[in-house]
């Protein structure tokens, strides 16, 4: 198991490499330096000021040597700083941001599991019902409505008509005097709506794939042989047939991650969360260079630890996968 | 015994499912719809007048107006091309990426497909969405950038389609024999194993053109999807959110055509995949 | 003073035997609340020479303060400065700073902290975009504790208001790097309100400051809520999520004009500091021609503009000053929409329809041939892109408008908007555009040298249209050298005159500033320089607090 998981380790270094390269390569397609933001159409900025500030940030040096000097300090997990005008940190500023992106991910994943499971087997095991047909529908309007537009619509609907929930943002004003429950119960309400909505559209992925799983299990041999054997329905399905569907879906889970991740930009933008998504669009429209690499890189590397897990989590609960066999 | 060949037997388990022949009529719809658009488009959609700024849905203008007092259902039909092409030509930048990449994995095998399948695992740990926004605010919002870098962000899922058929077709005698003939790989892939294996392309590119669709929708809300002046689904209704309340007709009508295309889209692929595959007969 | 106050505050938040009041009474100022802010951006910055963006300089203002700053009617005051003395020559000026002016940690406010902020702005290592104002002094002295001296080689106009730059504290920014301090995060300033936090992302929040020297203010707290997103911000308001924002015409005229709404909101409308413009490329041959320039001012219907782009919220522009400022030159008015003087022009600088008299034409090739206005000179015909910045709606809609009305008179015109910095860095600085639709803030001071002045025309300066006209680089030079404001205002208004003759801009217009602020609170009051001039005055009373902070 531990050889397992090395093994799979020391194949992520390439990928890590790989990640780098591309990251770096994309944000330079661009034309227009990051300094041009706070120095220009200002009718008190002067030439000298803006050259000044591109010496400032090191953006005369070559391309190369910019790249390699990026890796070196990547190497040691520095991320350089900001180009905005708080010069912070990346690593900073996106670890400021990164739990609450992971939190409202993870939460939605869990729904996503949670619905679509029953979901998917229940269509699988009725296939061409009403349910079935239904929930087909059901999940892929999830997954065809514009995200942004349904938000507003339940914002409309809970946050101003109907008052029941908060329309943005984490907290509530008076969060620091309320009880402990209250805090909870405040937090709880202003992520509602932006897990639901989140889950709503990554529910036709999961469900349709143990849908499909589901159908291709029942109809092996060992399915028969249980039947056979004079297992109840119920069994048969609950204990042999999803035990084996689940499986892959688990390493569905993993592959889920970067569209959550790269989903939560209109999420967060939305809803007023202050997570990652939200920093690494402005952070592309205001050019800021090590922001946006080091967002590409973290993103990235959430996926492969996602899929990681994954990985491992499907190889320990079937053997034939650690050991080689196919 | 039955001697129909594989296209009939496609043919007859799709007609029986009732969802995809439902996606299928809402796909050919809107093919109509923009193949006739000069002809069913009541106004010019780009006229401007101030005088009826975001008047609600009347006999002149069934779906109202808009924050110029140009026709919504003027422009909702000239956007349907717009939609279209993006989601074809990002659909067939992607796939003709992919069938190559595939191809040359699963035909050669070894290195060549570790180097490949590598190069698909990289690209499969970005956050497509991420890459896409960091290319198109950083090229500049053209629809040309937005279908290129769609395609070029979602070509994955066909290589990996592609490289399995190739696995399997390979050893198969067909080819045997054409190598015997004296063909070379070239002939061989392209034009031989290539045409049996597309059948998980016709699935996947399906439901591409849908994901391209929400994409650039996704792309005007933070901005920069297809510019104005010319329409598109994505940027009436991302003109309309922010009055919502009143003037509905501007997110009503954009918003619910995307859902029913690309939910259209899906049903259709969905029922092609289902009706393609060995496995799932009932 | 300290007891004082907090017995001035027991007296006011004991509830007394008011008098049987309507609900929604207005029972004096009175200290408390918290007024919480929409903003679509977060701050970058607390450090004022480094900080660029609106939401950084919203905050800053309300933690630090400058020499001097504009009251109510836009006229130079005092703020950190009690007076000042201008020399006989022009060329000195004497600040006598106000005696008491504390920091936020208590030390006293001194000359030499303008010292340092002065000595701040000029050095090089400092990344600052606003250095320039200062460097045109020639010397700076501090003459005693409260006291500051500053001498120009000539007299310069534009001085007195550069110093209403905030001042920053010496004693926690001298000799350390500015652009690694912790005053980014954590600003100390001598405001009306004290910094509290900063969530990244998320939230501001100041409170006031109790021994500010006009007076503590009335609203305890000020938050400011960081919502990126229009639509979820007006939500935000309609729940009582916030208590202010700036709105858009059509939800200052159409989505907030129920009477519920009227009940919980009050809504401003004042004319903004800035004007947008079609500016020309005078550098290219097409627009080289007086005459061809009048013609667009002709062809464009500015009122269609203001109707269709503010919904009528707003005022057409004359020149680069807004109505009201007292170099605005009222006589110099719009030209008027009038097409066929425009096509008249046209004709004249040789833009003329093709004849359509044609030999052998068939007939729907003729009609078709007298249907095309479009004006050819020499067989090409009139076309050219106009280009502005992406994500700015108003002048997309802005330049749109302008394409109808031109392709009336026969222009072809395309719309191309970029984003931002590659507009600037690959068509504005390399002056690579035909016309452009862009827009300026209203300086304080009128000085027009950095955008007006043929000496500003290098690649990356402000005059990328290259307008070069002598009289006009005269009058801008009278009008800076000199602290005669009959003088200025002289020169001022003959450039506007120059301006209308020779359109180097058609000026569109100057929109209405569309702020909305809760009800409860009271107190505001609209001038020409806004609302937020006295922001300190604005109280919530007693019996319409929202927000009861525990102290």
């Amino acid at each position: 198991m531990l050889q397992y998981v090395a093994k799979r380790l020391v194949l992520m270094i390439p990928l890590l490499l790989g990640i780098t390269l591309v990251s770096f390569v994309v944000i330079h397609l661009a034309p227009g330096k990051p300094t041009d933001m706070a120095t220009m159409m200002n009718p008190k900025a002067s030439l000298e000021a803006k050259e000044r500030l591109e010496k400032l940030y090191g953006l005369d040096k070559p391309l190369h040597v910019q790249y390699w000097n990026w890796l070196k300090r990547l190497a040691v997990l520095d991320f350089g700083r900001s180009f905005s005008p708080d010069r912070e940190e990346v690593l900073t500023k996106i670890g400021r941001r990164l739990p609450i992106t992971i939190l409202l991910n993870v939460l939605s994943m869990f729904l996503i599991f949670v619905v679509s499971i029953p979901i998917g087997v229940y269509s699988a095991t009725h296939q061409d019902s009403l349910f079935d047909r239904a929930t087909t529908v059901f999940v892929f309007v999830g997954f065809a409505t514009p995200t942004f537009w349904l938000a507003l619509l339940l914002m409309i609907l809970f946050g101003v008509n109907l008052g029941w929930l908060p329309i943005s943002g984490l907290k509530s004003m008076d969060y620091d005097q309320m009880s402990l429950l209250g805090q909870a119960w405040d937090r709880t309400a202003h992520l509602i709506m932006p897990v639901l909505l989140s889950a709503f559209g990554g529910l036709a992925g999961m469900s349709r794939y143990m849908r499909a799983n589901m159908l291709e299990v029942v109809r092996q041999d060992y399915i028969t042989t249980a039947r056979a054997k004079g297992l109840s329905e119920r069994a048969v399905i609950y204990k042999h047939a999803l035990r084996n569907a689940l499986m892959p879906v688990i390493t569905i889970l993993g592959l889920s991650v970067p569209s959550l991740i790269g989903g939560s930009v209109i999420f967060e933008s939305i809803f007023a969360i202050p997570g990652m998504g939200q920093l690494f669009y402005a952070s592309v429209m205001s050019r800021d260079y090590p922001m946006v690499m080091g967002g590409l890189v973290i993103g990235a590397v959430l996926t492969l630890g996602g899929n990681l897990l994954a990985d491992v989590g499907y190889a320990w609960a079937d053997p034939r996968v650690r050991e080689g066999r196919s | 015994m039955n001697t129909a060949g594989p296209y009939t037997e496609f043919w007859r388990r799709f007609r029986k499912n009732r969802l995809a022949l439902a996606g299928g009529v809402v796909v050919l719809a809107l093919f109509a719809v923009s193949f006739l658009a000069p002809w069913l488009s009541p106004y010019d959609p780009a006229f401007i007048d101030v005088k009826s700024v975001l008047e609600g849905p009347s006999r002149a203008h069934p779906f109202g107006t808009d924050n110029l007092g140009r026709d919504v259902l003027s422009r909702m039909i000239w956007g349907s091309r717009i939609s279209l092409k993006v989601g074809f030509v990002a659909v067939g930048i992607a796939t003709v990426i992919g069938m190559v990449l595939g191809a040359l994995a699963g035909y050669y095998g070894r290195w060549v497909d570790a180097v490949i399948m590598r190069f698909v695992d990289l690209m499969l740990c970005f956050p497509a969405f991420f890459l896409i926004l960091a290319v198109i605010a950083i090229l500049e919002p053209s629809i040309w950038n937005i279908m290129i870098v769609i395609g070029v962000t979602g070509w994955m899922g066909v290589a990996r389609l592609i490289r399995a058929e190739f696995l399997t077709l390979k050893s198969r005698e067909f080819v045997l024999a054409a190598r015997a003939a004296g063909a070379n790989d070239g002939r061989i892939i392209f034009l031989h194993i290539l045409p049996n294996a597309l059948a998980p392309i016709l699935v996947s590119a399906t439901l591409g053109v849908a994901g391209a669709i929400l994409t650039e929708s996704a792309l005007s809300f933070l901005g920069i999807g297809v510019q104005p002046p010319t329409p598109s689904w994505g940027n009436i209704l991302t003109e309309g959110k922010d009055n919502i309340s009143i003037a509905w007709w501007l997110s009503l009508y954009p918003g619910l055509a995307i859902l029913v295309t690309v939910l259209g889209y899906n049903l259709l692929g969905e029922g092609i995949r289902d009706s393609l595959d060995p496995r799932l007969k009932v | 003073m300290r007891p004082l106050l907090f017995a001035l505050l027991a007296l006011v938040l004991i509830p007394g035997p008011f008098p049987p009041a309507l609900a929604a009474g207005d029972d004096g100022p009175a200290y408390g609340d918290a007024i919480i802010v929409g903003s679509i951006g977060d701050a970058s910055t607390l450090i004022p020479a480094l900080s660029a963006d609106t939401a950084s300089s919203s905050i800053n203002g309300l933690v630090y303060n400058g020499l001097v700053k504009l009251d109510k009617n836009l006229r130079l005051v005092g703020d950190l400065a009690e007076g000042w003395d201008i020399s006989e020559d022009g060329l000195t000026i004497t600040f006598h700073l106000r005696q008491g002016v504390t920091w936020h940690d208590g030390q006293p406010l001194t000359a030499r902290d303008v010292m340092f902020t002065y000595r701040l702005m000029i050095d090089p290592a400092t990344p600052t975009a606003y250095g320039e104002d200062f460097k045109q002094v020639k010397k700076a002295e501090v003459v005693d504790d409260h006291t500051f001296r500053v001498t120009y080689p000539r007299p310069f106009a534009p001085a007195l208001i550069s110093w209403g730059f905030p001042v920053m504290p010496a004693h926690l920014l001298e000799g350390k790097d500015i652009t690694t301090s912790e005053l980014a995060r954590r600003p100390v300033g001598t405001g009306p309100y004290i910094f509290k936090e900063w969530q990244t992302g998320q939230q501001i929040v100041l409170e006031s400051n109790p021994g500010y020297f006009e007076g503590r203010p009335y609203i305890t707290r000020h938050v400011t809520r960081v919502i990126p997103d229009m639509a979820t911000m007006f939500l935000e308001l309609k729940s009582g999520g916030i208590d202010s924002m700036g709105l858009t015409p059509l939800q200052y005229l159409r989505q907030t004009d129920t009477p519920e709404f009227g009940k919980q909101f009050r809504k401003y409308k004042y004319l903004a500091f800035s004007y947008t413009y079609l500016g020309f490329n005078l550098m290219d041959p097409k627009f080289k021609d007086q005459r061809v320039r009048q013609a667009m001012a002709y062809a464009i219907n500015k009122d269609e503009i203001i109707e269709g782009v503010l919904l009528g919220l707003g005022q057409p522009a004359n020149g680069p000053f807004k109505p009201g400022h007292w170099a605005y030159n009222e006589k110099v008015t719009s030209h008027v929409f009038d097409p066929d003087r425009a096509r008249k022009l046209l004709a004249e600088a040789g833009w003329k329809p093709r004849a359509t008299e044609e030999e052998g034409c068939f007939f729907s090739a003729c009609d078709r041939r007298k249907e095309d206005v479009t004006l050819y000179k020499e067989g090409q015909p009139f076309e050219f892109t106009i280009i502005t910045n992406q994500g700015n709606k108003q002048r997309e809609m802005c330049a749109l408008i302008i394409q109808q009305r031109l392709k009336d008179i026969g222009i072809r015109i395309k719309v191309q908007t970029i984003e931002w910095a590659a507009f600037l860095k690959e068509f504005i600085d390399k002056r690579n555009f035909e016309a452009c639709i862009l827009g300026w803030t209203i300086p304080l001071d009128p000085d027009l040298f950095d955008v007006w002045h043929s000496s500003k025309t290098r690649p990356g300066e402000l005059n990328f249209i290259s307008y070069k006209n002598e009289e006009v680089d005269r009058l801008i030079d009278e009008s800076r050298y000199t602290f005669d404001q009959a003088k200025r205002k002289a020169a001022l208004d003959r450039i506007q005159e120059i301006f209308k003759e020779d359109v180097p801009y058609v000026f569109l217009y100057v929109p209405d500033a569309l702020p909305v602020v809760a009800s409860r609170f009271k107190g505001i009051e609209p001038a020409p320089a806004g609302i937020d001039y006295n922001f300190i005055k604005w109280y919530a009373p007693e019996s319409l607090q929202k927000y009861h902070l525990t102290p």
